[in-house]
């Protein structure tokens, strides 16, 4: 089985290898047959890579301890769910599943465009069989999933694995991995779409039509990447945060920032034909993002509380990585005729200017986080000496910026393109204005000090308000023309452009995130030794430790600390933090308890029991207010990107009026 | 150019408050990567600055102490020992414990230990080759043990 496993990912390298030497050389010497080979080779990839991943899934879930991959991620007593999820849950498998999703997307790829397209399509291919190739190598090579255990000549099995490290064992870390994989692999899509154009020199933006989709589903996986692993962060660590900046955090940040600044950006070039140098930098930044984070947390280069693994990837993935920025930066130089703007900013209040800003500031913070992120290697690099910054780095950075982006999300989708007078200015923000300022006022008046917190909320208040006003305005209209009421009229016209309402509805999303996270401005926290039957307070809280049992399972021994939470003398339930050690790793995890409302969430672990007391208990208890808004805020985003995909009701041509208006301007002057 | 001397102005005004910011931040937060045996020998220039210091954890070394807890990290080539008390509030990663590899963040004090404000730690190796309680069974095709995720 494993043999057959390893000869498949050899015969997907060697097949990946025909798919971009087909493609490519079918193309030049204008072959059709080699082309169409080339196509089929990427199916051929395909199958046998998912030979390759079923193998390692099967032998996973029969516990096949023979092999080495096997015994170290999994054990008899996992759930079967876990046993499934040790697929990614090391090295030589998460670039096995790399592999797999990549191989998948091209097959994707090249069935959804095999009548469309055909001149890009060679170059598409030859992009994602060129990372197969990669990916292969690793597989192959580098990290192969398929090693069997031996003492001496003889294959032999372990009795019982390892087991999956006991802080992957939960639901949310279940899913991230491909989650996140999914956002990171899907941006090849557009990224080889872009090349292509790029090299064909397409007239128009086909390339952006093409695959507005795929970037938008992709972003939508990495944004659910992105929370997934805040919220497993939040509730298995134990530590109560969310973000920490860790490296590997990091990595999965950035890509999803520049995408985010590559989905505003290409609206300049689809309505106005500006920015169009900038897409391509931003579309094949986050491609190599992407690629980088898989880098940073599969190589070991910046030392992380994940604790990944040292190995020799990191050349590897320097090289695919120098040869790829090498022949985009080649082929972007020597098409910048081109990709010459079409139309020229007007104004510094437009619609222009504000998509310019936000890239800007977007830009700017993705490069702070890669700045703190590999300052460790910079300045052992520059200096000699390996000095690192912290999570105050940026915060200090990135707070302001993620403010300035706030008003901005309420400021763009109003101001109007080429120009704005103030007076129209101040006719669309007088109500979002005074909305803002009165809930400054009201916080302020309860006592709030805290700026940021408070520039923080009213920005937010601002925001909603104008995306409230544009609803209304817009379901009004139609309502009074339509006799509806304002429910249907609301759904009627996010319907007639989904892409515009359901952009607001992502907005709105933000803005809810933003109001969970500027709660962390008000967190509370304590650790006390507390004997069994005691009370300590915190904020509001006054807890009672009741007592504390163990027990045991096949998979790990347990402690649990019961836990009663009084309000104000009312008794509102308990909570059960809990300890536990994995019998096969041996390794101790604490299970935090939380009771999650909307206005605030108490969480509390239980580190330990007291070394010098028996009978006292450590307890650290946090109050942590607003914190669920950001999951509702996610759900919110999530819902937003789904509307966007939503196909529009009417169909808006994005013309490019604007160019249309140059042109004529031109004409009436050379009259 | 009017309009593209204000985007000008604009920008600069925002990368250069960006950079004051981030440049602020790194003063404050720049963390230096010391060995045990750097700590012990520079007593003097590493005072007060913040380190972060790497090292094997002690086996039978960590002791609560009421919200503090003291261990000892080592450094085995050298056979070296530096007596660390962490003060951070956060709790304890569940990596932390003999033998791991820990990483401390703080400060020396004059007495020669070591306050942490924080602590990362790894597995300790061991634990990563031996799957199962046989030791003796190693990869075929690679010396190379597992890795840990």
């Amino acid at each position: 089985m494993e043999t057959l496993g390893a000869y498949a990912i050899l015969l997907a390298f060697c097949l990946s290898i025909y798919a971009f030497a087909a493609s490519l050389a079918g193309k030049l010497k204008h072959k059709p047959f080699l082309i169409v080979s080339g196509e089929r080779a990427v199916y051929g990839v395909w199958v046998l890579l998912t030979t390759a991943a079923g193998i390692l899934v099967y032998s996973l879930l029969t516990s096949d301890f023979r092999l080495a991959y096997v015994a170290a991620r999994s054990n008899r007593a996992m759930p079967l769910v876990y046993k499934f999820a040790a697929w990614w849950g090391g090295q030589e498998g998460s670039l096995l599943l790399w592999s797999w999703l990549l191989s998948t997307f091209a097959a994707v790829v090249v069935f959804t465009n095999r009548r469309k397209h055909r001149d890009m399509m060679p170059y598409v291919i030859s992009v994602l069989a060129f990372t197969q190739i990669f990916f292969c190598i690793l597989n192959a090579f580098v990290e192969p999933p398929f090693q069997v255990l031996a003492v001496g000549k003889g294959v032999q099995a372990v009795a019982d694995g390892n087991g999956l490290n006991p802080l992957l064992q939960y639901w949310l870390m279940a899913i991230h991995p491909p989650a996140l994989y999914l956002g990171y692999v899907g941006f090849i899509v557009p990224f080889a779409f872009a090349f292509a154009s790029l090299v064909t020199k397409q007239p128009g933006e086909a390339w952006i039509a093409t695959t507005r989709r795929w970037t938008l589903i992709t972003w939508g996986f990495q944004s659910i990447g992105v929370m997934l692993g805040q919220g497993w962060a939040y509730a298995v660590l134990g530590w109560g945060g969310y973000w920490g900046w860790d490296p590997v955090e990091n990595a999965s940040l950035l890509p999803w920032i520049t995408a985010t600044a590559f989905l505003h950006s290409v609206m300049m070039q689809e309505k106005k034909g500006m920015m169009k140098v900038w897409n391509m930098v931003l579309i094949s930044s986050t491609f190599f993002l992407c690629i980088f984070g898989t880098f940073l947390t599969r190589s070991g280069i910046v030392s992380s509380v994940h604790a990944f693994a040292q190995s020799s990837l990191g050349t590897w993935f320097l090289g695919y990585l120098a040869i790829a920025v090498g022949v985009t930066t080649f082929f972007i130089l020597k098409r910048l005729d081109y990709l010459k703007s079409e139309a020229h900013l007007e104004s510094v209040l437009s619609r222009e200017s504000s998509f310019l800003f936000n890239n800007l500031i977007l830009l700017a913070s993705c490069f702070a986080v890669l700045w703190g992120t590999l300052f460790p290697v910079i300045t052992e690099a520059i200096m000699g000496e390996k000095i690192t910054v912290g999570a105050p780095f940026f915060n200090k950075v990135n707070i302001p910026i993620g403010l300035a982006l706030l008003l901005l999300t309420g400021v763009g989708p109003l101001i109007a393109w080429r120009r704005s007078s103030w007076e129209s200015l101040k006719r669309a923000f007088r109500w979002p204005t005074v909305v803002a300022v009165l809930t400054i006022a009201i916080l302020a008046g309860f006592g709030v000090t805290h700026l940021y917190a408070l520039v923080s909320f009213g920005l937010c208040a601002f925001v909603i308000a104008t995306i409230a006003m544009e609803f209304f305005k817009g379901a009004r209209a139609i309502s009074v023309k339509n006799q509806m009421n304002m429910l249907f009229a609301a759904f009627e016209l996010t319907h007639r452009n989904t892409r515009r309402y359901g952009g607001y509805l992502v907005h709105m999303g933000i803005v809810i995130m933003f109001i969970g996270y500027t709660g962390a401005a008000f967190n509370k926290d304590t650790t006390k030794e507390v004997t069994i039957g005691d009370r300590f307070d915190i904020g509001r809280y006054s807890l009672q430790v009741k007592q504390v049992t163990d027990g045991d399972n096949p998979n790990y021994s347990w402690q649990k600390a019961q836990i009663g939470i009084f309000v104000g003398g009312e008794y509102l339930g308990e909570l059960m933090p809990e300890r536990r050690v994995y019998g096969s790793s041996g390794q101790p995890t604490s299970e935090v308890a939380i009771r999650r409302r909307l206005n605030e969430d108490l969480y509390l672990n239980f580190a330990s029991m007291s070394q010098t007391d028996a009978n006292k208990a450590i307890i650290q208890a946090y109050v942590f207010p607003l914190v669920s808004w950001i999951w509702i805020g996610f759900y919110v985003l999530m819902f937003g990107t789904l509307v966007c995909l939503i196909p529009s009701k009417v169909k808006y041509s994005y013309a490019k009026t604007a160019v249309v208006g140059v042109y004529a301007k031109q004409t009436e002057t050379a009259k | 150019m009017k309009t593209y001397l204000r985007f000008g102005v604009l920008v600069v005004a925002i990368v250069g408050t960006l950079a004051w910011l981030a440049a602020s931040g790194i003063n404050e937060s720049k963390t230096y990567y010391k060995t045990i045996s750097e700590v012990k020998e520079m007593q003097s220039a590493v005072m007060g600055k913040r380190i972060r210091v790497t090292g094997d954890v002690l086996p039978g070394s960590i002791k609560r102490e009421g919200e503090h807890v003291h261990f000892k990290i080592h450094e085995k080539e050298r056979n070296l020992q530096l007596d660390v008390v962490y003060i951070g509030k956060d709790p304890l990663p569940d990596t932390f414990r003999d033998n791991a590899q820990a990483m401390a963040d703080g400060k020396m004090l004059q007495d020669g230990s070591f306050h942490a404000s924080a602590i990362a730690a790894k597995c300790p190796s061991k634990y990563e080759a031996a799957p199962g309680k046989q030791p003796a069974a190693q990869p075929l095709n690679a010396a190379k043990p597992a890795a840990t995720s």
